[in-house]
């Protein structure tokens, strides 16, 4: 049994390929049925993303699926043969088992640690078992592959640090107010920064937002749209008594405010913590603020500064999860070879079953007329042997898989049960 | 056998050292956890010396230097303890857990001089001064660590460094509200701790109040938590002030300890509780 995995990603493959091959998912039912009645294929699953698109497949012949899906990926009228061969890569076997290991924990990801592809992988494994399109070594693969996307999440710190411009307005928000629920938010100005930033403070559960704009109009179409209030930037020294977070963007050529009108501000707010952010160039804040008790100012460089820092350690972070992925990568591939002894112990159990039917009757007719409880018994007492007997055989293939040569130790279970009466007798090798 | 559950005690203070500076570092719950079990052991062991020594003395064994260190740091312990119930602020464990085992420590090396304890000590009416002082000055201790937290972890937000130290200390609410928590439930203690001393004062020695250096500088460090609680209440002083404030405080509260029974003398002071043969 063979895993391969082929896809394209936005390392090897311009965005204008991947959309093209992404429009060959749309009907991912029909993709499937395609895919299934390759008869090389045994099960397969395909997850596409923004930056992949990838399929892994269960095979007994490697080499025919991989040039089976070679020719699907192709089969987009668009798609020219050389690009196709530039960007596609193919992994197998143990690399299949890490590639899908490190998608699934973001860790080959165009943002390294970003938690959406977990997600976007499940819905395509979810999609797959609906279409039937998995089996038992995929199954296993998926579920062990979420379970290590866990455990990279949770035991290294790849997702702690924020590494966007506009989500370190949370994370250092959470270490001044510890929780950001129920604080008041004053934008001034408006603009794509501070708008991602309100986004990502109101999932974080902000409470009441007010918007500050020299044009009333605009600022009330923005509030709208974050459920928030429209003031005026005259009112600006009355709102701040509210707020505890200032996000500051207008393009004023003057400082907006000063130091001392703060400081008077901090006075009437009985020195509640005040968090402000200065995103705009020129800045709108006095940077003697900073210098007041419990008010706290970052402008663009040090939110820069501060995202920097994070990249560095969340790629330490990643390194870490690397490790793990390796390690999980080979429990996995240990799994997959205890598969091969499966169909001998089944044809184990098989024969020691038709044994014990085979005598059951013969002794039953010998017997003669036996109440149900007695034939009962009997069965009981030929299943219990059988079983007991088998036990052993059965616990040394499962525990000696990892011999050398696994395959020796197969061989010869299956000859000393004769498993295979007719290839025994006819196979000239054996000695 | 109180030899034995001292060193006990000590041992497990000095493990959950161990735990805590290494959950300071590598912020491993589990590490923390661990911790918190030994803490609560050692703290066992501890009740235990304080209670066999009681028992066999008749009076809380409070007179010598190295015997007040111990009851200290049971009421510090207690107060740690009971203060991460309410309000979990965990790396401060690596600053409490050292300084308790500092604390047996100490006792240990001041064995206790010979000489016979003044019978005023003696009396159970005052192990309720002693009590109470004792825990109030414990969590008033610990608003003096967070205080120390606070200012690190406001030089990190203000200096936008945001490394070592920015990652592992919680936020400044957190450190705030242990801060007033602190105070709320050391301010009152330590208060009436200062009045049952001062009845009890009046009722063996017949005045409320003498110019006393450790009585002088106890009322000291009660002004400054005086004035801290009523600026919080009234004109919302908080954050790097009140954590000042706090280890001003602390500080005084170190040196009447200390200072004071060692070097002023007084009638307060341990040497005068022993009247030597």
């Amino acid at each position: 049994m063979n895993l391969v995995l082929l896809g394209v990603n936005h390392k090897t493959a311009p965005v204008s390929l991947r959309e093209k091959l992404a429009g060959l998912i749309p009907e991912v039912p029909e993709a499937y049925r395609q895919l299934l009645s390759f008869p090389e294929i045994q099960e397969i699953l395909l997850y596409s993303t923004c930056n992949r698109l990838e399929a892994i497949c269960v095979t007994e012949a490697a080499e025919p699926a991989v040039a089976r899906l070679r020719d699907w990926f192709g089969s987009h009228p668009e798609v020219a043969d050389r690009e196709m061969d530039q960007a596609l890569y193919v992994h197998r076997d143990a690399d299949s088992v890490q590639h899908l290991f490190r998608v699934a924990a973001s860790l080959d990801s165009l943002v390294v640690g970003e938690p959406q592809i977990l997600g976007q992988v499940k819905a395509a494994y979810r999609t797959a078992t609906e279409c039937r399109a998995t089996g038992a070594v995929l199954n296993r693969l998926l579920h062990k592959a979420f379970s290590v996307a866990k455990r990279v999440r949770t035991e290294t710190g790849i997702g702690d640090h924020a590494v966007s411009l506009s989500y370190a307005a949370v994370t250092l928000g959470r270490k001044i107010f510890g929780a950001l629920s129920g604080k008041t938010v004053l934008l001034l100005g408006a603009g794509e920064m501070a708008e991602l930033a309100l986004e990502h403070l109101q999932a974080d559960g902000v409470g009441r937002i007010i918007v500050a704009n020299r044009t009333l109009e605009r600022g009330m179409k923005l509030a709208a749209r974050f459920r928030g209030e429209a003031v005026s930037l005259e009112e600006l020294e009355a709102q701040l008594l509210a707020a505890d977070i200032l996000i500051s963007s207008t393009g004023a050529e003057q400082f907006l405010l000063t130091r001392d009108q703060v400081k008077a501000a901090m006075r009437r707010r009985k020195q509640r913590p005040l968090f402000c952010i200065d995103i705009a160039v020129p800045r709108d804040l006095d940077p003697g603020i900073n210098d007041l008790d419990n008010v706290y100012l970052y402008n663009m460089d040090d939110l820069q500064e501060f995202v920097e820092q994070n990249w560095q350690r969340r790629h330490q972070e990643a390194a870490r999860a690397e490790r793990l992925v390796a390690a999980e990568t080979l429990k996995f591939l240990h799994w997959l070879k205890t598969l091969e002894v499966y169909p001998t112990i089944i044809d184990l159990k098989d024969k020691a079953e038709k044994i014990c039917q085979a005598e059951l009757k013969k002794t039953m007719a010998q017997l003669g007329p036996l109440s149900p409880e007695q034939s009962r018994t009997l069965e009981v007492l030929a299943d219990s042997i059988a079983r007991k007997l088998l036990h052993d055989p059965i616990i040394f293939l499962k525990r000696n898989h990892h011999l050398k040569q696994p395959q020796r130790e197969l061989d010869l279970v299956r000859r000393l049960f004769s498993l295979d009466p007719d290839q025994e007798a006819t196979d000239p090798k054996k000695d | 056998m109180t030899e034995i559950f001292i060193y006990a005690a000590l041992l497990a203070y000095f493990a959950a050292t161990g735990l805590w500076l290494g959950y300071f570092l590598a912020q491993r719950e589990g590490l923390w956890q661990g911790g918190v079990w030994l803490m609560a052991g050692g703290l066992v062991f501890h009740t235990l010396v304080l209670a066999q020594r009681t028992w066999s003395l008749g009076y809380l064994p409070v007179a010598t230097f190295g015997g007040a260190l111990l009851a200290f740091g049971w009421a510090l312990v207690v107060a740690f303890l009971f203060l991460i119930w309410r309000a979990p602020i965990k790396v401060l464990g690596a600053l409490v857990a050292p300084l308790a085992a500092l604390l047996i420590s100490g006792s240990l090396v001041l064995p206790p001089g010979p000489g016979v304890v003044s019978p005023l000590v003696q009396s159970c009416w005052l192990a309720f001064h002693i009590g109470l002082t004792l825990l109030g000055n414990a969590a008033l201790s610990l608003a003096g660590l967070g205080g120390i937290l606070y200012l690190i972890q406001d030089r990190q937000l203000k200096g936008k460094k945001f490394g070592f130290f920015y990652r592992r200390l919680p936020s400044l609410e957190q450190l705030d509200a242990l801060n007033y928590w602190c105070l709320t439930i050391g301010f009152p203690l330590l208060t009436l701790g200062i009045i049952t001393g001062s009845l009890y004062a009046q009722y063996t020695l017949g005045s409320f109040w003498r110019f006393d250096p450790k009585a002088v500088l106890t009322v000291i460090a009660w002004l400054i938590y005086a004035v801290l609680l009523h600026e919080r209440l009234a004109v919302g002083w908080r954050g790097r002030r009140a954590a000042l404030m706090a280890i001003g405080g602390f500080l005084v509260l170190i040196f009447t300890f200390v200072g004071a029974n060692l070097w002023m003398g007084g009638y307060h002071s341990f040497a005068s509780f022993i009247k030597q043969p």
